[in-house]
């Protein structure tokens, strides 16, 4: 394979992951944006998506857009159930306490997905046949194209929603000022309470789309999670641009890094990216200097 | 003396009492390794308890600086045939160096980035660990590490080294202690409960806060030393993720940010796997569900509900 060869494939595999970090990485600017808290279950979303999907198309028999829809439903639900059933219930209101709310769920779900999953991985099956396509010397499957598609259009929906829906707009309220927001008569708990189902259900459209790659297993979302979370800071945390350039930048990187340095450390360039980011630009790159300094 | 300072050494002092008499009831070797172990956790959650409670930060990684502390003492002292005790002093000083690495860029940030960065810090140790085989023993573990020894006695039995890691872990919780009542601790108290007038009144905000971290990592670090020392073999499983998350519950558990608070849930939450053997399969389960009851309806765990208890009346957002 030659050089240009090579690369190409790297880009292609760099995007592909790189576009569900980026669904991962959204799913964690919507929840700040509207709660200023991190969540750490959003990693857990994504391995409920691969899970729910393995189950409804190995195990019920259902049509792949069946399947897809009740597992976006079914992952919006959990994450709806998130905010309701944890920390709407809770009695302190430090950001601290409600945080680790959330890093208390993501293991109480690893555990229920453990219990009825169990610990092997799973194989889902890809959206299509995997007749290898060809480009610029590259090889690839059609689940790559499918994960790039149907991330595009989730941003693309997302864009709609938030800019053009009345329920967009009123949580876009809610994120800039949630007192004011209230006074004009927006509904503040419901906007939180949608902003964890959409975290939830594109958390679990991540999930769908990368474990035909990956595998699914009841802890497949931490890593891939954390990745998020490394490109949602890339990109300057809170910002849904910066989100998806982000995504896209770490996973070209990681891809080019595993390629042309070395396989065997290649999760652990996210991690190094992240505390270079923090250390020398922590607004993020895209960022308008959100994250101040103390 | 002050009253506070008059009741922590009575504390203080019925502790050592009960650690030098429990020796006198338990004369099955079992258990002296349980308390053994109950005492290094006490050690670990102290440090992250200074944390949490003078910084407002979690620490995610606490297991990492524990197998930091663990595997540079052992390689040091078995590889490279160095004296335990300078291979001690030498791993606290690679935990310390690698807390200010993590620390410094995210400490300076408002918000709560250390936890995510000391999330990915434990699991790079955990890929580093089991990549380098040649030098750490890979999933297997490393064993034949040399115990520590005093006066020219090995500490090898239970016995033994119980004497030593209990002394530790008192001594660790007198350090914090005096942490707390100096002015570092006064003005990190301060910023936790006013950011902006601490920084006016000159508090060093971000210097506190990674001397804060630097220390707390230091006592999980040597801590892990010990525990390396004590059991001679030590594998990559005993100091990933889900053991930082396991340190935190005893930080909730027992009430985030007192001091013996963190000792309560070290001495609450150690001995339950050892005592429940079908709990392993029903672990995550029951630790998540423990903390996020206990974070929902008891954010100040044990120690709050004694205050409570004491005060009777419900206690205020601390």
């Amino acid at each position: 394979m030659s050089g240009a060869e090579q690369l190409s494939q790297f880009l292609i595999s760099g995007l592909t992951t790189g576009a569900v970090y980026a669904l991962v990485a959204l799913g964690f600017c919507l929840i700040y944006n509207t709660t200023h808290i991190v969540n750490f279950a959003q990693g857990d979303f994504l391995s409920l998506g691969g899970l729910l999907l393995y189950s409804l198309l190995a195990g019920a028999g259902l049509a792949l857009p069946l399947a897809f829809a009740l597992t976006v439903l079914g992952t919006a639900l959990v994450g709806a159930a998130l905010e309701r059933l944890a920390l709407r219930q809770a009695r302190s209101r430090e950001v601290t306490v409600l945080i680790f709310i959330t890093v208390a769920a993501s293991v109480l779900l690893r555990g229920v997905f453990k219990e009825i999953w169990g610990k092997q991985a799973l194989a889902v099956p890809s959206f299509s046949p995997e007749t290898p396509l060809r480009l610029l010397g590259a090889t690839f499957t059609p689940q790559n194209l499918w994960v790039v598609g149907i991330t595009l259009a989730a941003i693309a929906g997302l864009g709609w929603f938030f800019n053009r829906t009345l329920t967009g707009k009123a949580m876009r309220a809610v994120a800039i000022n949630p007192r004011a927001a209230a006074l004009m008569g927006i509904d503040v708990e419901r906007m939180l309470l949608y902003s964890f189902a959409l975290a939830g259900g594109l958390g679990g459209v991540a999930g769908m789309l990368i474990t035909p790659i990956t595998t699914a297993s009841y802890a497949v979302g931490v890593i891939i999670g954390l990745k998020g979370f490394a490109a949602a800071v890339l990109g300057g945390y809170g910002s849904f641009v910066g989100a998806v350039a982000g995504g896209l930048g770490l996973g070209l990187l990681e891809s080019l890094g595993a390629g042309l340095l070395s396989s065997a450390y290649k999760d652990v360039i996210a991690f190094v990216v992240l505390l270079l980011v923090l250390f020398l630009r922590p607004q993020g790159l895209l960022g308008r200097g959100e994250a101040a300094r103390v | 003396m002050t009253r506070g300072g008059r009741i922590f050494a009575l504390q203080l002092a019925a502790l050592a009492l009960a650690v030098l008499l429990l020796p006198l009831l338990v004369g099955n070797p079992y258990h002296l390794n349980v308390l053994n172990v109950m005492a290094l956790m006490v050690i670990v959650v102290t440090g992250l308890n200074l944390l949490i409670g003078f910084a407002g930060h979690i620490s995610l990684g606490h297991a990492a600086f524990f197998g930091l502390g663990a595997y540079v003492s052992a390689i040091l002292s078995a590889t490279y045939g160095l004296n335990p005790w300078l291979a001690l002093l030498a791993a606290a000083a690679a935990v310390a160096l690698l807390a200010l690495v993590i620390g410094l860029p995210t400490l300076r940030l408002a918000g709560n980035y250390l936890v995510m960065a000391t999330l990915g810090g434990n699991l790079i140790f955990t890929t580093v660990v089991l990549q380098m085989d040649q030098l750490t023993g890979g999933p297997s573990g490393f064993s034949g590490i040399p115990p520590l020894s005093l006066f020219g006695r090995a500490i090898v039995d239970d016995q033994s080294f119980y004497w030593l890691v209990w002394a530790a872990a008192l001594l660790g919780l007198v350090v914090a202690r005096n942490l707390a009542q100096s002015r570092v601790g006064r003005g990190l108290r301060a910023l936790k409960d006013a950011p902006a007038a601490a920084a006016a009144l000159g508090v060093d905000v971000a210097r506190y806060k990674t001397g804060v971290f630097v220390i707390s990592a230091l006592y999980a670090g040597l801590a892990g030393s010990l525990h390396a020392h004590y059991f001679g073999i030590i594998a990559p499983k005993s100091f990933d993720i889900f053991v930082s998350v396991e340190l935190v519950t005893m930080c909730l558990v027992g009430g985030m940010g007192s001091l013996w608070g963190g000792f309560l849930g070290a001495a609450f939450l150690t001995p339950l796997p050892q005592v429940l053997h079908v709990f392993e399969e029903y672990k995550d389960i029951f630790y998540g569900g423990v903390l996020l009851a206990l974070l929902i309806y008891q954010p100040h765990g044990l120690a709050g509900l004694w205050a409570r208890l004491r005060a009777r009346r419900p206690l205020e957002s601390a």
